[in-house]
């Protein structure tokens, strides 16, 4: 099956506010899905849809459906744990624990029943490697993630995520806090872990959804104004707000 | 010619008022610095000149009894005879209030804060920490007050040998008394840990209790121990309520249901009662204060060493 996940009439309430209005978006397999559009546009809110970081919220309702490989994650039968186990997440300010690189990484595998040290460790160097970090850090696995640079601290978070061994990754703007050159970084890994993954991600940065995804979608208050293959959306986009706010006329 | 000398002169004067300006701040900078710093020496110097009262009355007192007596003497009768300076009896009463309050006071403060800070809805925390904190504002002497006519009573219904005062009375009016501090410390350094923590959890497909557990606690671990601590050296200093409730017969116990005296309880007998100013007795009181003084210092600098050694900084 192409598509991953399948979102169908999804409607959003922060309290009697409509954060978002009738969104329907396939999610393609093992593609970079590129969520663009002004602040307050519900871009954030939407991915955060994705794995259910919005029932943390107080007073938000949702109505309509999302599928993960054909199943409702909204229905009563799916635990919400298990959900967030499938679909990762990395957030637009590095977020790493108060501990040490090695217990950031093991501290999910750990919850999730995980107690041999050996496997442990297979599964620290090979998120690192996979988050493009390990040779940086391989020597001080034991040092307070807190002391890594910014770029290194979400690279840590981005294998903090891998280690979960999940299906879809969600990433909420996760360079707007870095330097250019830790974005690049970040952009370089994103290309190799599509390989193995289905990604998500929120950018306010046009050109940076035109270089790394493969399909894009416009979000303008609460609307989904255009999706499609990010070539088409940033050559020929068919809805005038889409052409608007590509070229820079607003936002 | 003159027209640019008129320039000139306006030019200098607007820059030397400039200057006076500049020099009038700065003069006011210099008084408000010195200022603060004398309030600020003001504490310290009433903090060195308590420990000298203290100090120097403890030395005369030393040179009537040897240290090591008064540090490991397992009786106290200052006000008989034969008089016997041993202040183990004493430490022990004061410990027995420790340990039974805080048995009170640090689970029922830690869980209410975690509920508190976690679980609550913002409504209930918004009605139920005002009114938890109401007990702090409340006086001593009512605990005490409240220790003897009411707890006291129940005690003895249960345990019909208890005293009339006894220490489990006072320790459970004290534990009540100090539930607040736990409590608001401990909810303020967990509300303090970023949220952006706890979502990380959660995205790991952590269950709200691993969150609060794992991530949550301690990251706020440090706040945590200090309200322990503070809560701990409130008991040990803690005084009206054990005058009034725990008795006054020092005893080397660790039973809760007898009649007890704590080093403070002794300061207060001492300090009301006719004891000659200069006699042994009333420099027995500078002693035991000094003991108490450096109990409650080694509590703060262990808290300080807790701290340091196991704090998640965020």
């Amino acid at each position: 099956m192409k598509v991953k996940m399948q979102i169908r009439d999804l409607n959003f309430y922060y309290g009697d506010f409509k954060a978002l209005m009738d969104i329907n978006m396939d999610i393609e397999r093992k593609k970079v899905t590129a969520l663009i559009g002004p602040s307050g546009c519900g871009k954030s809110t939407f991915i955060r849809t994705l794995n259910r970081m919005n029932d943390l919220i107080e007073n938000t309702k949702v109505e309509g459906e999302i599928l993960l490989d054909g199943e409702d994650i909204y229905s009563k039968k799916i635990e919400v744990e298990e959900l967030r186990k499938k679909v990762g997440m990395v957030f637009q300010k590095p977020n790493p624990f108060p501990k040490s690189i090695y217990e950031n990484i093991v501290y999910g595998p750990k919850r999730h029943g995980i107690r041999n040290k050996k496997q442990l460790d297979e599964i620290v160097e090979k998120s690192l490697r996979g988050a493009a970090l390990w040779d940086e850090v391989k020597d001080r696995l034991n040092k307070s993630a807190w002391e890594l640079s910014g770029g290194q601290q979400q690279r840590l978070c981005i294998a903090r995520a891998i280690a979960m061994e999940p299906e879809v990754i969600l990433m909420d703007e996760p360079t707007s806090a870095l330097d250019p050159i830790a974005t690049s970084k970040i952009e370089n890994l994103i290309e190799t872990l599509k390989k193995d993954y289905t990604i998500v991600i929120v950018t306010h940065s046009m050109q940076q959804a035109a270089r790394i995804s493969d399909n894009t979608a416009f979000f303008l208050m609460g609307e989904l104004v255009e999706f499609g293959p990010t070539s088409t959306i940033f050559t020929t986009p068919k809805d005038q707000r889409t052409e608007d706010y590509i070229t820079g006329r607003f936002g | 010619m003159n027209g640019i000398n008129i320039k000139n002169n306006k030019k200098n004067a607007n820059k030397s008022d400039i200057l006076r300006n500049i020099r009038i701040k700065k003069v006011k900078e210099k008084i408000i610095k010195n200022l603060l710093f004398g309030f600020g020496m003001v504490s310290v110097l009433i903090t060195v000149a308590i420990f000298i009262t203290l100090f120097s009355e403890s030395v005369l007192f030393f040179q009537h009894i040897p240290i090591l007596d008064f540090l490991t003497g397992t009786k106290w009768t200052p006000l008989f005879k034969p008089q016997h300076f041993g202040v183990l009896p004493l430490i022990s009463g004061t410990f027995l209030i420790v340990i039974f309050s805080s048995i009170i006071s640090i689970p029922i403060g830690l869980l209410s804060a975690i509920y508190l800070s976690e679980y609550a809805h913002k409504k209930v925390r918004k009605i139920v920490k005002p009114v938890i904190e109401v007990l702090a504002g409340i006086p001593s002497i009512v605990y005490g007050y409240f220790a003897l006519n009411t707890i006291t009573p129940f005690i003895r219904k249960i345990f019909p040998e208890a005293s009339i005062y006894n220490a489990l009375s006072a320790s459970i009016a004290v534990g009540v008394m100090t539930i607040p501090m736990v409590l608001s410390l401990s909810e303020d350094s967990m509300k303090a840990v970023p949220n952006s923590l706890r979502e990380g959890a959660y995205a790991l497909g952590l269950t709200k209790l691993e969150v609060v557990y794992g991530v949550v606690i301690p990251a706020a671990f440090s706040g945590i121990v200090a309200s322990f601590i503070l809560a701990i050296s409130r008991a040990i200093g803690e005084t009206m309520i054990v005058a009034l409730a725990a008795g006054s017969t020092p005893k080397l116990t660790l039973n809760p249901l007898e009649s007890i005296q704590t080093m403070t309880g002794f300061i207060v007998q001492i300090s009301q009662g006719d004891v000659v100013q200069g006699s042994i007795e009333a420099q027995s009181l500078f002693a035991v204060a000094m003991l108490l003084f450096v109990i409650t210092l080694s509590m703060n600098l262990l808290s300080r060493y807790i701290v340091n050694r196991f704090k998640e900084d965020y």
